[in-house]
């Protein structure tokens, strides 16, 4: 083979390689990515209904209730327009509080409660996930809970 | 007055970057042989800059040591309870301590280049060390506009807030310096790969003064890394030690680029061949350093590792970055046209084999690189908020990996330029059925693989150790006796023995993988105190929690014995701790590390009347992944102590084809 034809073998080879691998990367992409909702959406039901996805919000102050099993708990999470139960078994993060941001993944069940499969933990108080920063600008209600200003101000406060 | 000189220092710094990038690169592009006295700026600069970042960071070290809380910065990451050990790791505990860091640990590159470089023209010099100014002005800047670390504070706090609990533990003290050595020692390379540009002299001489720079950079990044998920895995209490997580994924395309880059640049260097890629490649490795830091810096991306961020700061990033890869490719589309092309290789041939190296771990670094970008594309094209799970890229890299390890076992066995099939058979055949038995033999049932990756990736990892042992066999094949070997390992030997010792240690991590994945067990449990819980062949038997005071905070200490059968094999006392400072929860696991298996316990929360949820693990060769890594960082340097990076001036030639056939 001449130089020339080599290289056109090496470059027809890396055009089919990479396009193959991008095709494979791509469509494996779909299965694996988790939408983000806020409960306003997924009260208005624009969520998957069977798929993985993530919620977030601040966990309402007083809700969250271990179950009998001592492992399992349920809280609610809000973005102060709209609340949705969540369920989650297992340990919690370190920094997961009432008041807090949090961002859950898994998946909604038939009764309307939100069963995660896994909790964001965060590395540092002062952070918001920006999900979630963003879902509490958006659902911006005059009349929010005493205690989410608080928790807000300090989050933005300790940010500075 | 302290920080008032760190702060003087640091403009003054700025200063000199400013002078260190202009006058020594004039000063070599002028007519001539160039203008001496200009370039002989370069090394003093280089010096004096090193000596400026020094003082400052003295001074803020200074500042922490005596709980100067009239600085913003100290009275936000330090607290008078704080142990020593950390009040000094706390001056890189957060962003602008880590910045001053970063350019503290450049300047020491620069002043290094400039110390260890007698051998290299002194144009050269003054281009890399010119290019390295352009790079300090830059995060100077930077710190002084938009992240000061000796802004003052009044009125003073009388305490501290502590520094982030999760800071205070000595992986993470060593593990940003380690990881920052290795971003900014990019620099050397990319400084290096600049100013060949701009004297548009790339050939081997180019190359083999910037290797050793390269690996060395390589080598702390991999130290770096690995202590970063020895770090996780432990500190988190989740029992993972890689999450992809964007800001791992940050540090993890470097080395990726890194590695391919060292690759490239043994061809460039023996062979000189490749020349514009390596080039290429050393620009990616700093610019994907630096959109690391930008991605870590910016909060764009939702990350458990984010810190409180600032958009100004990552505007500026975003910028300086546009800049310097802006600047780069541009100046590379200019010169690299006229690079001269290298010599000519056939099909199989080392050339060949590590351009399949490069390929893959090119294409590595796109999907990662694309994995951790994807949420970012998503939300700019409007098609939601999305995050990438974590399987997608342990898919990708299981889809890659094993041709990369086939790969590898049969790259160092072959001859640069050319070779014949039949005499790699011949060397390699041993290894390669020996290989194919121990793929069979873990296939039978009775080990009870559930996949076939668990034989795949033992095989694989048998497969590299088996012709790595080949490997040197043939070199050592006309050399008798320990003495010959010992020569070996004096002279130009080193190098190789790097690269065997590198790739053993790729075989070990493959090993801790495979295993860990395949045969880790957790258990999240609840326990009353005297309860005992069966896992993985261990008996874990809970005693109590009890309340337990530290230097800073608060503990409940758990009680655990673990046994093995009847015989009691350890006891661990997890801590839950809540810090004075912030009152932030911290989960102190505990683990008894093994070369086998590591027994880890964690503590959840007190769900009443003395009873805890906890969480068990067991996880079997987990220590090998960070032996591996160690194995790597230790080829590394080993192959950086070759004699001929030492030996006297190089002439800028073509390849000595005699140099090429011996390696």
């Amino acid at each position: 083979m001449k130089a020339r034809q080599k290289r056109l073998v090496f470059v027809g080879l890396a055009v089919v390689g990479v396009g193959a691998a991008a095709t494979l990367a791509l469509s494996a992409l779909q299965s694996n990515i988790a939408y983000f909702f806020s409960p306003t959406q997924v009260l208005a039901n624009e969520h998957p209904g069977d798929a993985v996805f993530r919620v977030g919000g601040l966990v309402v102050d007083d809700t969250l209730k271990r179950q009998q099993d001592g492992l399992t708990v349920r809280f609610d999470v809000t973005d102060n327009a709209a609340t949705v139960p969540v369920s989650y078994t297992g340990i919690l993060p370190d920094l997961f509080g009432e008041g807090q941001g949090v961002v859950a993944k898994g998946r909604i069940g038939n009764d309307g409660v939100f069963y995660a499969e896994e909790v964001l933990a965060k590395h540092d108080e002062s952070y918001m996930p920006p999900e979630v920063a963003d879902t509490l600008q958006t659902a911006h209600v005059d009349g929010v809970i005493d205690a989410t200003t608080r928790s807000l101000s300090q989050t933005e406060g300790a940010g500075r | 007055m302290i920080p008032e000189l760190g702060h003087v220092a640091l403009i003054l710094a700025l200063v000199i970057a400013v002078i260190q990038a202009t006058f020594p690169l004039v000063g070599s592009l002028a007519g001539g042989s160039g203008n001496r006295n200009w370039m002989n700026m370069a090394r003093p600069l280089a010096y004096g800059q090193f000596t400026l970042l020094l003082i400052a960071f003295a001074c803020l070290t200074q500042a922490f040591l005596t709980s100067d809380f009239s600085v913003l910065y100290v009275a936000s990451h330090s607290n008078t309870l704080l142990p020593t050990l950390y009040k000094v790791s706390a001056v890189w505990g957060g962003h602008e301590g880590s910045l001053l860091l970063w350019v503290l640990f450049m300047a020491a590159w620069g002043a290094a280049v400039a110390a260890f470089s007698r051998n290299l023209p002194l144009a050269v010099v003054s281009r890399v060390i010119a290019v390295q100014g352009m790079i300090a002005i830059g995060f100077l800047l930077f710190m002084l506009l938009t992240s000061n670390p000796f802004e003052r504070l009044f009125p003073v706090p009388v305490e501290g807030r502590d520094l982030n609990p999760l800071l205070q533990d000595f992986g993470l003290a060593i593990h940003p310096p380690m990881l920052y050595m290795g971003y900014v020692g990019f620099s050397v390379a990319f400084a290096f790969a600049i100013a060949a540009l701009i004297g548009g002299k790339l050939d081997a001489a180019w190359a083999r003064w910037s290797r050793p720079w390269t690996t060395v950079a390589w080598v702390f990044l991999t130290i770096g890394i690995a202590l970063g998920s020895w770090w996780a895995y432990y500190e988190l209490g989740w029992g993972g030690w890689w999450f992809w997580d964007p800001v791992e994924n940050a540090s993890l395309m470097p080395w990726l680029v890194g590695t391919a880059l060292i690759h490239s640049l043994a061809v460039t260097e023996k062979r000189g061949a490749f020349k514009s890629w390596t080039v290429l490649l050393a620009i990616s490795a700093f610019s994907l350093s630096l959109l690391g830091t930008f991605l870590v810096r910016s909060g764009v991306l939702t990350s458990v590792h984010a810190f409180a961020t600032d958009p100004e700061r990552g505007l500026f990033i975003l910028i300086f970055l546009c800049v310097v890869i802006g600047g780069s490719l541009a100046l590379y589309a200019w010169r690299a046209p006229e690079v001269s092309e290298g010599g000519r290789f056939d099909l199989l041939s080392r050339e060949s084999a590590l351009l399949a190296n490069n390929l893959l771990f090119v294409a590595f670094t796109v999907l990662v690189l694309f994995g951790t970008l994807a949420p970012l594309i998503y939300e700019a094209f409007n098609w939601g908020k999305i995050s990438v799970g974590f399987p997608w890229f342990n898919q990708m890299f299981l889809a890659l990996s094993p041709f990369l390890a086939l790969l590898l076992g049969f790259g160092p066995a072959m001859r640069w330029k050319h070779d014949e099939p039949m005499r790699i058979l011949r060397m390699l055949w041993l290894a390669f059925a020996l290989s194919v038995v121990v793929l069979a033999v873990l296939a039978l049932p009775m080990f009870g693989a559930r996949t076939l990756w668990v034989p795949v990736g033992i095989a694989l990892a048998a497969w590299l150790l088996f012709s790595h042992v080949a490997i040197v066999r043939e070199r050592l094949k006309n050399k008798r006796g320990l003495a010959a070997w010992v020569a070996d390992m004096r002279g130009s030997g080193r190098s190789f023995y790097g690269m065997v010792t590198a790739h053993v240690g790729v075989a070990l991590f493959v090993v801790g993988v495979t295993m860990v994945s395949n045969f880790q067990m957790e258990e999240d449990v609840r326990m009353s105190p005297g309860d005992s819980y069966e896992m993985a062949g261990y008996r874990f038997q809970f005693l109590g929690a009890e309340k337990a005071p530290g230097p800073n905070y608060q503990a409940d200490r758990g009680h655990f014995r673990v046994f093995r059968g009847d015989r009691q094999i350890t006891e661990l006392f997890p801590e839950k701790r809540a810090y004075l400072g912030g009152g932030m929860p911290m989960t102190e696991a505990a683990i008894d590390p093994g070369l086998f298996r590591d027994v880890y316990v964690s503590l959840g929360e007190p769900v009443g009347g003395g009873d805890w949820a906890l969480r068990l693990y067991y996880k079997p060769f987990v220590r090998w992944i960070w032996l591996g890594s160690i194995f790597m960082a230790l080829g590394g340097l080993l192959a950086v102590t070759d004699p001929r990076y030492r030996t006297g001036r190089v002439r800028a030639r073509a390849p000595a084809h005699a140099a090429a056939a011996r390696a």
